[in-house]
């Protein structure tokens, strides 16, 4: 059986990846901050088989939530929804959107870490950030095992990142484990990692290597 | 709404780029401008439907005023429809822009089309005062504001991030008793029933990876329309494209001038530099027009077809491109590309 999953945030990358956990034959529900009526249509639209829903009962259904929501909303929820579930942070920080970073986030922390820190009782990965969401669409390689794009990892627990690694697969991406929260830094806007497409060898490169070119 | 047009219509949209001259260097942006306005008449000569010009606040577009170099276009052409891609309405005063596509729809006889939008930028902000935080509310507010001046009656209205109006009326009338209204869209659902809602014309800005992605956001168009009781329009779309008189031409220009764009906007938005895969992708699969007229031509066709859209607008000479080159991609849009895409889509081969 695959774990319930729930997106918070039914913009862009939400919809995207409401598609993706669809094909993939996850239970699927998903939210914005506005009552389950206000997305339905663009829910039965842009993603039939998933379900819209308040965030509430998304968040207390669902065994995996992904995050994407600005990132300046997160302290809009209620941590202690989130107790014990395993949570996919595929947020960035957007200066446009979400002011000065230093207001959300303290500059020694990767986003993921601050993400963590709010939400003390859940198990964070961040993955499913650095790549843009056309990309997310037209990559997705579900049933092939070729030709495919890798999707990074970054969290403080094993048994957590596995977990992921198993639903990036299943989106139809290469999982690429690449260290624990603190190292998820690497894939935040501006770090060699972020808005990256690449193969699975070619980004373990990139990182690696540090640079952004 | 005037333009009685037919469908499919296919137009021409530019953001002022600065273009470099014969011997290679950039222009001033005055020249930029009246680059645009030579570039208007001569798409106006050829026939195409439509010119669009965009509202930046940078450097490396010439174009911040658009209703002041379609006023200059209105006056040199006959036919061609004279329209904003796009209208930053968040940082704008709905009234103001009523008032000023108003006087260019009479300047033009009716030729005005306004396409409201959020921008892809967000520099106009700052600059006329307003904070980034009320990006959402902005928007929201002021398009309900415009929906009403549109109806060109007097008006009442209680604003919170907007004037409040107790009955004023607004001038001039348009001759045809109303504006033509498009919203321009990225990939945000939630603008697209926005526009449903307001009975606005669907403009689907598509500028990467593959458009039958957005086939569905035209679903959700209509059937939002449907829910709502709007009036459904036929849906655009709006990419970037080049020209030339073959495809090894038309990507050797192509390729400098858009690897220059997008690395300016990245560093901007922490992206990495732009790749060469990522310019071939886009070419063969995804949302760059870029080759002969014939390869261009089909891949129109084939896009239009994919995402539902029966009006196409190409953003032309995006980046450093020569005003030679820039006129070529106009001259062989408006004699080649356009007459093979209709054929194309009356039969069904593509
Ligand atoms: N766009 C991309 O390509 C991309 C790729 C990777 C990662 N990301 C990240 O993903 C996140 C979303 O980006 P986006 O581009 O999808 O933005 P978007 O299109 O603006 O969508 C944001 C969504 O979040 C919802 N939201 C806001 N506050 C919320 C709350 N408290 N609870 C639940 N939902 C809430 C919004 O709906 P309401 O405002 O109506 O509640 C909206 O549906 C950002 O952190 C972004 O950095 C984006």
């Amino acid at each position: 059986m695959k774990p319930k999953l729930g997106i918070l945030g039914a913009g862009k990358l939400g919809i995207v990846l409401a598609q993706r956990a669809v094909a993939a034959g996850y239970p699927v529900t998903i939210a914005s901050s506005k009552p389950a009526q206000s997305i339905k249509l663009t829910v039965s639209v842009l993603a039939p088989g998933a379900t819209a829903a308040d965030s509430g009962d998304v968040i207390q259904q669902s065994d995996v939530i992904i995050l994407a929501l600005p990132l300046s909303k997160f302290r809009n929820l209620d941590p202690s929804l989130f107790k014990n579930k395993l949570v996919i942070d595929a947020m960035n920080y957007w200066w446009e959107v979400d002011g000065p970073r230093d207001t959300l986030i303290p500059a020694h922390m990767s986003s993921s870490e601050a993400v963590q820190a709010y939400f003390k009782k859940a198990r964070v990965v961040k993955a499913l950030s650095h790549m843009g969401y056309h990309e997310l669409h037209d990559m997705a390689r579900p049933f092939l095992k070729t030709d495919r794009k890798a999707i990074a990892i970054a969290g403080d627990n094993q048994h957590n990142t596995s977990e992921v690694a198993t639903i990036v697969d299943d989106f139809g991406f290469d999982p690429l484990f690449i260290g624990k929260l603190a190292q998820g830094k690497v894939l935040e806007p501006g770090q060699p990692g972020f808005g990256t497409a690449l193969s699975k060898n070619a980004l373990q490169h990139r990182l690696e290597n540090k640079t952004q070119s | 709404m005037p333009q009685n047009k037919t469908y499919p219509q296919f137009g021409l949209d530019t953001f002022g780029d600065v273009p470099k001259d014969e011997s290679g260097t950039l222009v001033s942006h005055a020249e930029a401008i009246r680059t645009v306005i030579d570039e208007a008449v001569l798409a106006d000569t050829l026939g195409i439907d439509s010119i669009g010009v965009g509202e930046h606040h940078r450097e490396d577009y010439a174009i911040s005023s658009p209703e002041t170099v379609l006023a200059g276009i209105a006056t040199k052409t006959n036919q061609i429809t004279l329209a904003s891609a796009v209208t930053v309405l968040s940082s704008d005063d709905p009234v103001r822009v009523y008032e000023r596509f108003a006087t260019l729809d009479a300047l033009s006889n009716g030729r005005a089309q306004v396409i409201l939008g959020r921008g892809s930028f967000t520099e106009s902000f700052p600059l006329f005062g307003y904070d980034l935080k009320d990006y959402e509310t902005l928007f929201e507010e002021k398009v309900a504001l415009f929906s009403e001046l549109v109806k060109e009656k007097p008006i009442t209205w209680q604003g919170d991030k907007t004037q409040s109006l107790d009955g004023a009326d607004v001038y001039p009338k348009t001759e045809s008793g109303s504006l033509d209204v498009a919203i321009g869209v990225g990939g945000s659902p939630e603008s697209v029933i926005r526009t449903a809602k307001y009975g606005f014309k669907l403009v689907l800005a598509i500028i990467g990876g593959a458009p039958a992605r957005f086939a569905p956001y035209v679903d959700l168009y209509k059937q939002a329309v449907k829910e709502l009781g709007t009036t459904e329009y036929p849906v655009g779309m709006h990419s970037p494209g080049l020209i030339a008189d073959s495809d090894e031409e038309a990507i050797k220009l192509a390729w400098p001038a858009f690897k220059k764009m997008w690395d300016r906007v990245g560093r901007t938005r922490g992206w990495p530099p732009y790749t060469r895969e990522q310019f071939d992708y886009e070419v063969a699969h995804g949302s760059l027009y870029v080759g002969s007229a014939e390869t261009v031509a089909k891949k129109i066709a084939a896009a239009m077809k994919a995402v539902g859209a029966e009006r196409f607008d190409m953003v032309y000479g995006g980046g450093e491109v020569s005003i030679a080159a820039r006129r070529k991609t106009i001259e062989l849009y408006g004699s080649k590309v356009i007459p093979m895409v209709k054929e194309l889509l009356k039969s069904n081969e593509t």
